[in-house]
């Protein structure tokens, strides 16, 4: 059987192309009432009196604030910290003070301006570099070797520091939910989400129901990239909240001002790196400083973090590294899940500090990464060996070959200095990364994962995950691996909507993960129904066992054939129901120590290579990026378009993060909330994609798949600063490099010198 | 709201002397996404676009004659446009994407008078002239006498655009145009330029140069223009145009961009432009 790789139509696209897909704001709810929030205009101040005036709102109108909150204020993620509605302090701008409920949209509106706020103005923290002497929300460290005793006694030390700021998420559907309690006292909550049991527990929490007495249903998305991770809880909590005080169902949809000012971001982070080199070009050892701005809230931040110093040394072979990572307090909304989950923000940084190198040993962007990449059978700086499916140098020397890289980037480096005035400036990047697969460390033991499946009346088997649609195609590629696996056809498998009263807790849809957590589970519980069946069937024939599956039917060894529904309709007839769960366990050799930060922290690794090529305008400085050729390593494609689809994505957002993508603060407000002013990429600014997919697979399951949902957001950045600086001989930093950024370096004469330095001269005085 | 869709011309304006805080509209393309709070004013709206005589591109003598509501699709596409207008037509095809070409109207880009409206400056340095009807009859004002300040124009009560005039420009004139956005495509300006310059026996003979989203309202930079006339046409007064351009402007830093970077660009393209006319 064929069908991992080939590309069968997904389930939910004609329905997102025609528009007849309706997503939780289309879905009917009769009665719903309409909720608004209330938010702090201050980024940090103290609340001195609230009240709420029902006389000058519409009637009926409802209001919640903290102190109506049946139990503890806290959104529970990690810990609770993150309040549900701010009590005595708010903390940023956007912040939630108090949630009113009314009968439309308009008089909810209204019913806001029947609260008011006394706010006694606090000094707030929006420099990171002032949040840093603080005590941090989070911090880490991870060593291997002696790095501090090898950087003093370096040949060359390369010292760089490198920045990234936020990133908006901007899926198409801005989050919405609504909440309804049932005459039982049960509450039902349904609207747009990645993990419907982050939602569950966090209303458990709040309301301190029983399990089975709420239900949390995702509803068709439209987009999440890890921002309908964390922040559904915090909305689910207050339609709920509002729908109790109301005694109506109640529905919270944010507009995409609500939606820009109110919720996560990527984390901002300034990366310091201190290099030893030899005098070949090969990493003696490392230190890198990994700050992290994690916004009011600690959230999601120390997994972030987990990830981010997992990262920080790149996809590089070097025998003495430490790394300290904290994630700092500012008082701006808080940042959390992002697409790539602190991975991108340190390699961006470590890409960044491979070309500096480079330059000061007069190498090319590919020699040096050669000379230090990442291989079977070397360590990590945790200590992980990597094994067979390490693609690291495959990714990087497929990159080079289809671009010819090596002789395109020295040609631009010559010739820069001879383009006649007017001219644009063509530059060529090139950037190597890696994302681990699945959950950080420990996590997916600790998830404790199940999925389940049930054979149904009419022979089909239904498959129960809380994976959510996104985009990504879960809903498409889940059947195809449970088919690939059990030699059912696609039509016989089918989803179960990811409903908590359906489905079990088979972990969030995040982290790269379902496919390859979720999908092999899948593969597996299916396939144990059909063995069942299968041997049910075999002990009817006369024939008796060494019966198959194949393309949907039952073969005997005579050569008959029966349509496997068939078979398992009439098990199912004679039998009664049929369920099959599994609870998903890492590889044993998968142990980490969360203290040490030394062993295995993630099974397997996906690769990838990206080169970037842009066209600098010589007046206005505006960079076009023409073309990326990305080439990842995901283990196994098992979708082929839709994995493509993903690498282009994710690569188009990760130059955009790199280029244009930028969240305007002054005094902790937003300049840009809204999508004439937060500028994302058209298809006119997108650049033309060559993809190359490779596979490595990974032998502890699902078919070898690594995951690629975050891969490609790793490497479109850092390749594209580093072909802007192939064009214009400009050092870029700081990301995003935009003009106005260019121009404020170009002032400064800051220009890369063409020429290597004596590494002797050099020794010790980078800057 | 009440939405009424006069066919005529005397139709909308009696609709509109009946009820004088109807806001007229056409493409709708701005006031669309406008805030709530902006249109608490408005007992209703005034949509012009089904009124025939406002709508057209036709040459009358040494006029061309655009109606106000004309899509920016149908500038951009019109031979007219293309052949004496150049500027205009590279102007319409740059205003936000093909799906804003198609409602946005010349008209509306002049009323709701932004510093930023891309088809402005070109119109200044064509030396457009506009026809505004109302309860009074016609008159026509000069463009650069039409856009008053920021968000303000020249329109008085009852009045509304009819059409834009604009002169067969200069035989041999060259014209320019080029905007700066925030990216390709449904962007508004960082900065905006517009050029008409001849050049004669060695000399420039002719420079007209206008600039948006430089100030708090588009801008024809007459100093620039009349200490580059007369000069003999060589690198070095590119060089002193775009220097002289950046002076004269007052930009701002604003979400889009800053004021350093305003005055950067403005300063290149104005040189570039220039310099293409030496070559």
């Amino acid at each position: 059987m064929t069908l991992l790789g080939s590309s069968p139509p997904r389930p939910d696209g004609a329905s997102k192309v025609d528009g007849t897909l309706r997503y939780a704001n289309d879905l009917p709810m009769d009665g719903a009432w309409h909720g608004a929030t209330l938010r702090s205009p201050y980024p940090h101040a103290r609340i001195r009196a609230l009240q709420w005036h029902p006389e000058r709102a519409p009637a009926g109108a409802v209001c919640v604030t903290a102190a109506d909150l049946p139990g503890p204020n806290g959104v529970q993620l990690l810990d609770d910290e993150w309040p549900v509605l701010a009590a005595e302090l708010v903390q940023h701008v956007g912040e939630p003070v108090a949630v009113v409920a009314a009968p439309s949209k308009l008089a909810a509106r209204q019913a806001l301006r029947a609260i008011e706020v006394d706010y006694e103005p606090l000094e707030p923290t929006l420099d990171l570099s002032t949040a840093g002497r603080q005590e941090p929300l989070y911090s880490l460290e991870l060593k291997s070797g002696e790095a501090e005793e090898e950087l003093a006694r370096a040949h060359l030390l390369v010292e760089g520091t490198y920045r990234t700021g936020h990133q908006e998420h901007i899926y198409i559907e801005c989050q919405v939910m609504s909440a309804g309690w049932e005459a039982d006292g049960s509450l039902v909550v349904e609207g747009s989400m990645q993990c419907p049991y982050f939602v569950h527990r966090s209303l458990i929490h709040v309301f301190g129901l029983t399990a089975e007495r709420v239900v949390v249903k995702a509803t068709p998305m439209g987009g999440g990239f890890g921002g309908k991770e964390d922040f559904p809880s915090v909305i689910a909590l207050h339609a709920a909240l509002l729908a109790k005080a109301c005694g109506h169902p109640v529905r919270i949809a944010y507009d995409r001002h609500e939606d820009i000012i109110g919720t996560t971001k990527r984390h901002p982070s300034v990366v310091t790196h201190r290099a030893a080199v030899d005098a070949e070009g090969h990493l003696q050892a490392m230190e890198i400083d990994v700050v992290l701005d994690g916004g009011a809230f600690r959230t999601l931040s120390p997994v972030v973090l987990s990830r981010a110093v997992l990262h920080a040394a790149g996809p590089y072979r070097c025998p003495n590294v430490h790394i300290r990572g904290k994630v700092v307090r500012t008082n701006t909304a808080p940042n959390g899940a992002f697409r790539g989950f602190g991975a991108p923000q340190v390699q961006f940084a470590m890409e960044r500090q491979m070309d500096r190198i480079a330059r000061r040993l007069g190498l090319d962007p590919l020699e040096i990464r050669l000379r230090n990449v990442l291989e079977e059978g070397d360590r990590l700086p945790t200590g992980q060996t990597m094994d067979e499916s390490c693609s690291a140098r495959l990714c990087l020397e497929k990159a080079a070959r289809e671009t010819d890289f090596k002789q395109r980037w020295r040609h631009l480096e010559a010739q820069r200095r001879d383009i006649a005035d007017g001219d644009s400036m063509p530059g060529v990047g090139l950037s190597l990364y890696f994302h681990g697969a699945g959950f950080t460390g420990n996590g997916e033991r600790v998830l404790q994962s199940v999925i389940e499946a049930a054979l149904l009346e009419d022979g089909r088997i239904e498959v129960r995950t809380a994976a959510v649609e996104m985009g990504q195609g879960c809903d498409t590629v889940l059947p195809m691996m449970a088919a690939e696996a059990s030699g059912l056809e696609l039509e016989d498998v089918v989803l179960a909507p990811p409903d908590t009263s359906r489905v079990p807790d088979s972990g969030p849809s995040v982290a790269s993960r379902t496919s390859m957590v979720v999908g092999g589970e899948v593969a597996h519980v299916v396939s144990e129904i059909r063995d069942r069946v299968l041997a049910w069937w075999s002990d009817r024939q006369e024939s008796g066992a060494a019966h198959t599956v194949e393309d949907g039917l039952v073969r005997g060894e005579k050569g008959q054939s029966w349509p496997f529904r068939e078979v398992a309709r009439s098990y199912a007839e004679a039998m009664g129901p049929l369920v099959v769960s599994r609870q998903h366990e890492p590889p044993e050799w998968q142990v980490f120590d969360e203290e040490t930060y030394q062993g295995v922290a993630y099974p397997t690794y996906a690769f990838g290579a990206d080169v970037v090529e842009v066209e600098v305008d010589p007046d206005t400085l505006e960079v076009s990026p023409k073309k990326v050729t990305a080439v990842c390593e995901v283990g196994r494609v098992l979708h082929e378009k839709l994995c493509v689809g993903q690498v282009e994505g994710g690569t188009l957002q990760a130059v955009a993060w790199g280029l244009m993508e930028e969240v305007k603060l002054e005094e902790g407000r937003y300049l840009n909330d809204r999508l004439a002013t937060y500028i994302i990429p058209t298809i006119k600014d997108s650049p033309e994609m060559e993809v190359h997919l490779l596979e490595k697979p990974w032998k502890g399951g699902a078919f070898g798949a690594k995951g690629v949902g975050e891969l490609p957001m790793d490497g479109g950045a850092p390749a594209a600063v580093s072909a802007v600086e192939n064009a214009t001989g400009i050092e870029v930093d700081a990301i995003p490099a935009t003009p106005e950024r260019f121009l404020a370096l170009t002032s400064a004469r800051r220009q890369v010198p063409s020429e290597p330095e004596d590494p002797e001269r050099a020794r010790g005085a980078d800057r | 709201m009440k939405a009424l869709a006069p066919r005529t011309l005397d139709e909308a304006l009696l609709q509109l002397t009946q009820t004088p805080d109807l806001r007229p509209l056409a493409g709708c393309t701005d006031l669309m996404v406008s805030e709530p709070e902006d249109r608490r004013d408005w007992s209703g709206v005034l949509d012009l676009r089904g009124i025939s005589e406002l709508r057209g591109i036709e040459w009358r003598g040494e006029t061309l004659e655009i109606g106000a509501v004309t899509a920016f699709s149908e500038i951009r596409d019109s031979p007219e446009v293309r052949q004496s207008f150049p500027a205009l037509a590279e102007a319409a095809s740059r205003i936000g994407g093909w799906q804003i070409q198609n409602r946005a109207s010349l008209g509306g880009n002049m009323a709701n008078a932004s510093p930023a409206g891309d088809s402005l400056p070109v119109l200044l340095v064509l030396d457009a002239q506009v026809v505004l009807v109302g309860p009074e009859g016609k008159r026509s004002v000069p463009y650069r006498d039409f856009h008053l300040g920021y968000r303000q124009t020249a329109l008085g009560p009852g009045e509304i655009i009819g059409w834009v005039q604009l002169p067969k420009p200069p035989v041999g004139a060259t014209q320019f145009f080029r905007k700066v956005g925030t990216r390709e495509a449904q962007a508004i300006s960082k900065v905006v330029v517009a050029l008409l310059a001849s050049v004669s026996d060695g000399q420039i003979s002719d420079y007209r140069l206008a600039a948006g989203s430089v100030a708090e309202t588009p801008v024809r930079l007459t100093e620039v223009e009349e200490s580059i006339v007369g000069r003999a046409l060589k690198p070095e007064v590119a060089d002193l145009a775009g220097h002289l351009a950046a002076q004269a402007v007052r930009p701002i830093d604003d979400v889009r961009s800053t004021a350093e970077y305003r005055r950067f660009a403005l300063a290149q393209v104005v040189r570039r432009m220039t310099l293409q006319l030496v070559r």
